[in-house]
């Protein structure tokens, strides 16, 4: 049985691990190098990492600092911010990540989430998809870390990100984002209803009981959270411990055939 | 121990070399086809739309040059995700107009690759994320220590039909269920990525290695 993934979101900026409420307000979190690590030892189901500045510029993403960011990193890596052409997927690919988030640049060219898919495979992309909540449309979605809003709304925008290709969509909502209140479950069960591929839910999440929500009542495939494993006691061996009381399937640590 | 890990265009091929550093294997990145002799034993990494692996590896003549290291010189060969997809006789994936029978794999293990919707699977397609194996007793020396039921990381649309069942030596339930890893003589390969497994399949890329079957 497919389990469901407990995801720590590391979002970086320069030389460490920043974290925001909003997408704003950012504080330092620490070096990322160490925190990588500890969640590679602690057998985390899959790791985010997210350069949050690398669309600012016209420069590739920085390979070097993510072959080095990955050196130890033995669970899935799916790594974003300022991928703007297919040939900087190769090398994100060379530098340790084993799938790529998609964001800004998509909403200018659309076709690079296609071209990704021929060349690497539909499983290989992460549509990443952030949006506010918008009296018109439901929410909106934003590019360029939360500061540009798109005119697009949410629902048609993740179906025709499906439709060329991606393979999974990690919602945000920035209203919810580090605010430790909970997922916007509406907004989750809304792009889960749009698209038939995997669903991460993410921002807000503050408890455990916040992301049982979002995998029972919102049909999330995988939960998300940041603040709540930067700023709280808790931790991703616990949130998988109560999603199993929930009785929501997770993956149990390995241990050896034979092994006492 | 050399094992050669082919690049050829595709592939989270940082993430395999790491898995193979940390135990204490020598990764070679073989990017000729001619320097295929130089290893111990293949990996063909995964990570890739069928298609278009399938021309880089005719185009970069790697199709010949590891059907001879294989099949002439028994070399042992680990295929992972859509690297043991290409080891099939052929792939929907891809598949139009111009080639409406499907794309043409390595023909190394026979069986043909298609969609997990087609196969049954009424779940959301990409099945990603971790999902427990069932071996197929007697345990198969690449899964020696593996119990049944331990988890590894799946991340596929697409899923190997075996022509012959006894060259299923694990399955995986998504829906439906599929081959998780293959066996043919000495040709191995995973659905999963064990190098993104964590200890369950750092434990697969060591019985590979070491475990004589290379």
């Amino acid at each position: 049985m497919l389990k469901v993934r407990v995801i720590p979101t590391l979002l970086w900026k320069q030389f460490g691990l920043v974290k925001g409420v909003g997408f704003d307000s950012w504080r330092r979190v620490g070096p990322v190098l160490p925190a990588v690590k500890v969640y590679n030892q602690r057998e985390v189901d899959e790791l985010i990492l997210v350069d949050i500045v690398a669309h600012l510029s016209s420069d590739d993403p920085d390979f070097e600092s993510i072959n080095e960011f990955g050196q130890d990193c033995f669970v899935p890596l799916t790594v974003g911010g300022g991928v703007s052409r297919i040939d900087q997927v190769q090398r994100l690919l060379r530098a340790g990540a084993d799938k790529v988030c998609v964001n800004t640049f998509i909403y200018e060219r659309p076709l690079l989430v296609s071209e990704i898919a021929n060349r690497h495979g539909v499983q290989c992309v992460v549509a990443s998809i952030d949006v506010r909540s918008d009296p018109d449309m439901g929410w909106q979605c934003f590019s360029r870390a939360g500061k540009q809003a798109t005119g697009r709304e949410v629902c048609a925008w993740a179906r025709e990100l499906e439709d060329r290709g991606a393979g999974e969509i990690l919602i945000t909502s920035i209203d919810r984002d580090g605010t430790l209140q909970g997922y916007d479950l509406a907004l989750i069960e809304t792009v889960v209803n749009a698209v038939k591929i995997p669903v991460i839910a993410s921002g807000g999440a503050g408890t455990y009981q916040h992301m049982v929500e979002a995998v029972k009542y919102a049909g999330a495939s995988a939960v998300a959270a940041a603040s709540m494993f930067h700023f709280t006691e808790q931790t991703p061996a616990g949130a998988k411990l109560a999603l199993a009381q929930a009785n929501i399937p997770v993956r149990q640590n390995f241990v050896p055939a034979g092994a006492t | 121990m050399k094992v050669g890990v082919l690049d050829y265009g595709v592939g989270n091929l940082g993430s395999v070399m790491r898995a193979l550093e940390e135990l204490q294997a020598t990764p070679l990145f073989i990017s000729r086809a001619v320097d295929i002799h130089d290893a111990d034993c293949l990996i063909l990494p995964g990570v890739g739309h069928f298609a278009d692996c399938a021309r880089l590896l005719e185009d970069g003549g790697w199709s010949s040059a590891l059907r001879d290291e294989v099949l002439g010189n028994n070399r042992p060969l680990l295929g992972v995700c859509v690297g043991m997809q290409l080891l099939a006789t052929y792939s929907m994936e891809g598949v139009d107009e111009s080639y409406p029978n499907g794309i043409l794999g390595l023909d190394l293990v026979p069986g043909m690759v298609e969609h997990l919707r087609v196969m049954g699977c009424p779940l959301r397609v990409p099945h990603v994320g971790w999902n427990s194996i069932k071996c197929v007793a007697p345990i198969p020396s690449l899964l020696d220590g593996i119990s049944d039921g331990t988890d590894f990381y799946f991340v596929h649309s697409y899923a190997f039909n075996a022509k012959n069942p006894s060259d299923v030596i694990a399955t995986v339930d998504y829906g439906v269920e599929v081959a998780a890893a293959i066996q043919h003589a000495n040709i191995w390969g995973t659905q999963f990525h064990p190098e993104k497994s964590s200890r369950a399949g750092l434990r697969i890329l060591q019985n590979f290695i070491f475990k004589n079957l290379c």
